[in-house]
């Protein structure tokens, strides 16, 4: 373990800014990409059903 | 093996079996990507000429690596469908295409970000960086080019093919740091030799497969939305009058 404390942490040794943005911008992207699915799943499910 | 796999090759047999296997898939992502965060953070030490910068390695190459994956994926299944003429490869490959691009998009983003601190550039026009956004290019070529084609068939043969001619610039973007001087690093793994600590090996590797569970999860949820829209079309009908097939478009 190498960090003193939270704040050194999120410090990253003074590239916090880079390390979370690249982090928090891909799990951004890959939790934006589930929810799209599951309301498109949402969508064509409730409209096949109301076909048949 | 006593399955069956041409069971499985109509889209109404495996639209159920890719339910199934969405929540295994699922879980094991979320699991591989929590350890390998862990592994990341807080087992790997700091790069003793990077600093902590080089953390951002632990999405950057898995993104990467799956952005050109997923490409050779998607136009495997685009060379299956135009050579079979199977519908649900296209769909396969109409799946794969948006998680290709979102990850192509990650691995230019997290770049950046990288670059910046080490090289002291956001961008530079060299050999992997470019064709890498042409990779992106490429997948939202094909998405648009899909969307602008109201024929169904037409479209799919045309995404597929547009796909398949697209896959040389794969090897290219994975050997361009070889071919020519660039700025960016070479391979980071190779078989026989590692150029970092096996901490950091391990939690980049995790990360890998944990992306690639995703990536399984998340194309097959979206090919079973696609099986369903598409099943709305009566077009898939046996006897869908060309008034219906119309008016469904």
């Amino acid at each position: 373990m190498q960090w003193g404390s939270a704040t050194e942490f999120f410090a990253m040794g003074g590239y916090g800014l880079y390390v979370w943005t690249s982090f928090g911008a891909t799990a951004l992207c890959m939790v934006w990409e589930v929810l799209a699915v599951w309301r498109r799943h949402a969508s064509a499910a409730l409209e096949s059903h109301d076909r048949s | 093996m006593g399955i069956n796999w041409f069971k499985y090759s109509s889209p109404q047999a495996f639209h159920p079996l890719a339910g199934k296997m969405i929540p295994w898939f699922s879980a094991a992502a979320l699991v591989l990507i929590g350890v390998g965060l862990y592994i990341g953070f807080f087992v790997a030490p700091t790069d003793f000429q990077q600093g902590d910068a080089y953390r951002i390695i632990f999405v950057h190459v898995p993104a990467a690596w799956m952005s050109m994956f997923l490409y050779v994926v998607m136009a495997a299944w685009a060379g299956l469908g135009l050579g079979l003429n199977a519908r649900p490869s296209f769909m396969m490959t109409q799946a794969i295409a948006p998680t290709g691009a979102m990850f192509t998009f990650l691995a230019l983003l997290t770049g950046s970000m990288w670059g910046k601190p080490t090289w002291g550039a956001w961008w530079v026009w060299d050999a992997r960086l470019t064709s890498e956004l042409i990779l992106l290019f490429q997948y939202i070529g094909i998405i648009l080019l899909r969307a602008s084609i109201d024929d169904l068939r037409r479209a799919d043969r045309a995404s597929a093919v547009f796909a398949l001619v697209g896959v040389v610039n794969v090897p290219i973007i994975y050997f361009s740091v070889r071919w020519w001087n660039t700025l960016h690093q070479g391979a980071s793994v190779s078989m026989t030799e590692s150029k970092m600590a096996a901490t950091m090996v391990t939690a980049m590797l995790i990360m890998m497969l944990g992306f690639w569970m995703y990536s399984f999860a998340v194309t097959l949820a979206r090919v079973r939305c696609v099986i369903a829209e598409r099943e709305r079309q009566p077009s898939w009908g046996k006897n869908a009058s060309i008034q219906e097939v119309a008016e469904a478009r």
